[in-house]
């Protein structure tokens, strides 16, 4: 094993090699991901002294976060916003427009009236029509944030993907108590 | 050491030291220890060549303890100072426990980390204090097997434990003096031995039942790569729960209640044999003797014990449905299943399991000893013997991190099955002018409000600097390592002062807890264990020759006058053997008296009433 210095500070994208971009190619994020798993992780140094287990542990929980960031679309647009100094507001930006937030209730009423139903269908459609929405908003996050550099309209795009987050917790949730 | 490690690749050719360490199934039924030899994964056998000790500890009194079969065997006729499946009160609470009146112990409360004590006649134990016991035991065969002291051990624990199970598990192989590598998930062992092994690619579900535990992983294997992407279970539920549907069965059919403790444990012993013939048979007929001198006389089919233990089978596909949608997979994406655990020779759990995932699982392996062999490899990975293969492993947390938040609700702060180590930084600020202390709630679980999840730890963060309401800047980090442990630290940011608090979660042994107890048991620690051994076997040997007397006294009228002739000859031997300080000596006398009555016991079983234990040694009847 050779121990190897991490630079906490490099961006996500420069720790795997990538390009900084929302257009990522998944593969080759998760190959080098592995690559360098197998050079940090905590099993490689279980073997050394302490000091070394508590970098590796430091090093290993970096690369998972990287990972997981970039591999989710929706983080990894966030993460693309604040590498480019837009808040993406979730929490304080509640101006959504109003067919979006129509159309959000209808959506969680009817996850709530199928887990009521115990059906099962129901929210499978449910799931597959907030998996294709999601698909069509994180094309429209690309769009803004690899073509035109429209940070503020994708930080918009980013609040909208935050409620189909929710969404798909909620159905989730919804599936697992209907198994109970 | 150490440095002989950090060499460039390909430089360092001098082959180092082939460093002793072994894996440690740590088993609510049984408990089983492994190591890597010749680039081989094998189990270490006791003296008498058994693999599987028992997990079983009899305080006999303050300065006798018994382990394993030696402790199992007299569990009927002591059960309050013998405890089994202590695994089950690991970083437990009474509460946890349900309704405690169906075990033969006296419990308490140990007041600082209100988890489950025993009482019995060495005094107050704790589960991770029996648990020890168990681990020396292990520990000793390992050192005296392998020829030198141990480097470290990777236990393996339930996927499915939380994070108080996991501490108080680590906390007792630190009592029993074993340096921990690294606490591995039991399915994930057995993925490694069964991966490695076969050479696996493709998506696997690994369904473990033990004894007292539920586990389900699903792992992506590829190229050297073990990656677990979902894990669920039921940490209360196992093979355990099998016989006591028999149990209560035995009691329904025979209108018995408010049984003596030794009883319980009898008709618990009888319960367990009979799921075990159900295996083979269609039926199984259970014969025993109460204390007060009532005949038990049942038979059971395997439809009528399939029936009984049917929603048991369907507790275990609950969590299944579960890690299959955490992992976003359906039944049709996964390659093969494994199975893992005794009680997943149950031709029930089979079929259950084959019909869920349509397709058969992959018995080839022995459910009982995977788990182990899985974890030795993994320990000789981690003690740094590196060989031809690396591997990566990514495991998960099995249940998410949540802090309390206003109205007793819970708020994920690390969602279940995220990679691990894994950390996730909160900011707090406080609501009040001049608030120098807040406090923190730590818990675990998916379910919304704070009491229906496991409270992992609470604590006061003080000192910090008086502001106006909002001004202070409190970030508190949630750490979980390789182990899937929490640690908890916070930093005042507002006032630039950087003040960090390492909070451990209350429940777990504190360092210096450890080394008191390991004071007190000084006795064990610093005998040599050779010395240990010698007694344990003197021990077994002393039972061994009450038992054959008892049989001759009982039964000798069964045996020739040549057979009677030989085994006199060996008790006598052994007798003599234990004047001997030689544990070799020993041991092969045991084995000899051991031999010569295989068809003496054939002969008594033949003739008492009791349940087919065909083919056993005198001493592992009970007698």
């Amino acid at each position: 094993m050779s121990a190897i210095n991490l630079d906490f500070k490099q961006s996500f994208f420069q720790l795997f090699g990538l390009a900084q971009s929302f257009e990522l190619n998944l593969l080759l994020l998760e190959q080098r991901y592995r690559a360098l798993q197998l050079q940090v992780h905590p099993d490689q140094a279980a073997h050394l002294v302490d000091t070394q287990q508590r970098v590796a542990l430091q090093q290993a929980t970096f690369v998972n976060e990287a990972y997981q960031t970039l591999r989710s679309p929706l983080r990894r647009a966030r993460y693309l916003l604040k590498l480019n100094d837009v808040d993406t507001q979730e929490e304080t930006n509640t101006a959504m427009p109003l067919d979006f937030l129509m159309a959000q209730m209808d959506l969680r009423e009817a996850v709530i009236e199928a887990q009521q139903q115990r059906d099962v269908t129901a929210l499978d459609n449910l799931s597959a029509q907030m998996q294709s929405e999601t698909r069509e908003l994180e094309t429209q996050v690309a769009a803004k944030i690899d073509g035109e550099k429209d940070y503020l309209a994708a930080a918009e795009l980013v609040r909208k993907l935050r409620f189909m987050e929710k969404l798909a917790e909620e159905i989730h949730a919804a599936y697992d108590e209907i198994d109970n | 050491m150490a440095l002989l490690q950090i060499s460039e690749p390909g430089m360092s050719t001098a082959p180092h030291q082939h460093r002793l360490a072994v894996g440690i199934d740590l088993g609510t039924t049984n408990s089983l220890v492994a190591t890597v030899r010749n680039g081989t994964s094998a189990v270490l056998n006791d003296a008498q060549g058994r693999a599987m000790l028992p997990s079983v500890v009899r305080y006999v009194d303050a300065q006798q303890i018994l382990v394993g079969e030696i402790a199992q065997r007299n569990q009927n006729d002591d059960p309050i100072n013998t405890i089994s499946s202590v695994k089950r009160f690991m970083g437990r609470g009474l509460s946890d426990l349900g309704d405690t009146s169906r075990f033969p112990y006296r419990f308490m409360t140990d007041a600082n980390t209100q988890t489950v004590q025993l009482r019995t006649a060495a005094g107050v134990k704790s589960p991770v204090e029996v648990s020890a016991e168990i681990l020396k035991v292990l520990r000793t065969r390992a050192e005296l097997s392998l020829g030198g002291e141990l480097v470290g051990a990777v236990i393996t624990v339930p996927a499915y434990f939380d994070d108080a199970q996991r501490q108080a598990t680590k906390d007792a192989a630190r009592l029993a003096g074993l340096n921990v590598l690294r606490l591995l998930n039991e399915p994930t062992a057995a993925a490694i031995a069964y991966g490695l092994d076969n050479g696996a690619e493709g998506v696997y579900a690994v369904y473990d039942l033990g004894g007292g535990t539920f586990d389900i992983s699903i792992l992506r294997l590829s190229r050297g790569v073990f990656e677990v992407l979902a894990t669920n279970g039921d940490s209360v539920l196992g093979g355990d729960d099998f016989d006591q549907r028999i149990f209560c069965w035995l009691l329904e059919q025979n209108s018995l209640s408010a049984l003596p403790a030794s009883d319980m444990r009898l008709l618990l012993t009888h319960a367990r044999t009979a799921k075990e013939q159900l295996t083979e048979h269609n039926e199984a007929r259970i014969t025993a003797m109460l204390s007060d001198g009532r005949v038990i006389d049942s038979v059971l089919s395997q439809a009528q014990f399939h029936e009984m233990s049917n929603n048991l089978l369907q507790r275990t596909l609950q969590p299944l449905r579960r890690a299959l949608r955490d992992a976003g997979l359906k039944v049709a994406d996964i390659n093969g299943v494994v199975m893992v655990g005794g009680a997943t020779r149950m031709p029930q759990v089979q079929r259950a399991v084959g019909e869920f995932f349509a397709q058969m699982p992959l018995t080839n392996l022995d459910p009982d000893k995977v788990v182990a062999l899985g974890a030795a490899i993994q320990a000789n990975l981690l003690a740094g013997n590196r060989g031809e293969d690396e591997w990566l492993l990514l495991d998960v947390i099995p249940l998410s991190l949540g802090l309390e938040t206003m109205g007793g609700l819970a708020e994920k702060v690390i969602p279940r099955n995220s990679t691990i180590p894994t950390a996730r930084a909160q900011e707090f600020t406080t609501y009040k002018d001049g608030q120098t202390a807040m406090s923190i709630h730590v818990v675990q679980g998916e379910r919304e409000l704070i009491s229906d999840c496991r409270s992992l730890a609470k604590f006061e963060l003080r000192g910090i600097p008086a502001m106006v309401a909002g001004a202070a800047r409190i970030r508190v980090t949630f750490q979980v390592d390789a182990d899937g442990l929490l640690s908890v630290a916070a930093r005042e940011m507002g006032s630039g002062v950087e003040a960090i608090i390492e909070v451990k979660p209350s429940y777990g042994l504190a360092d210096a807890d450890i080394a008191r107890m390991l004071q007190e048991s000084g006795q064990y620690a610093k005998e040599d264990m050779q010395a240990r051994a010698l007694r344990e076997l003197q021990t077994e040997a002393n039972q061994l020759v009450d038992a054959v007397k008892n049989a001759l006294a009982q039964d000798g009228g069964l045996l020739t006058e040549t057979q009677r002739a030989e085994i006199t000859a060996q008790l006598e031997s052994l007798q003599n053997s234990l004047q001997d300080s030689d544990a070799q000596v020993l041991k092969r006398a045991i084995t000899a008296l051991n031999d010569v009555t295989v068809n003496f016991a054939q002969a008594r079983m033949d003739k008492s009433v009791a349940c087919a234990l065909a083919g056993k040694k005198i001493s592992d009847l009970e007698i």
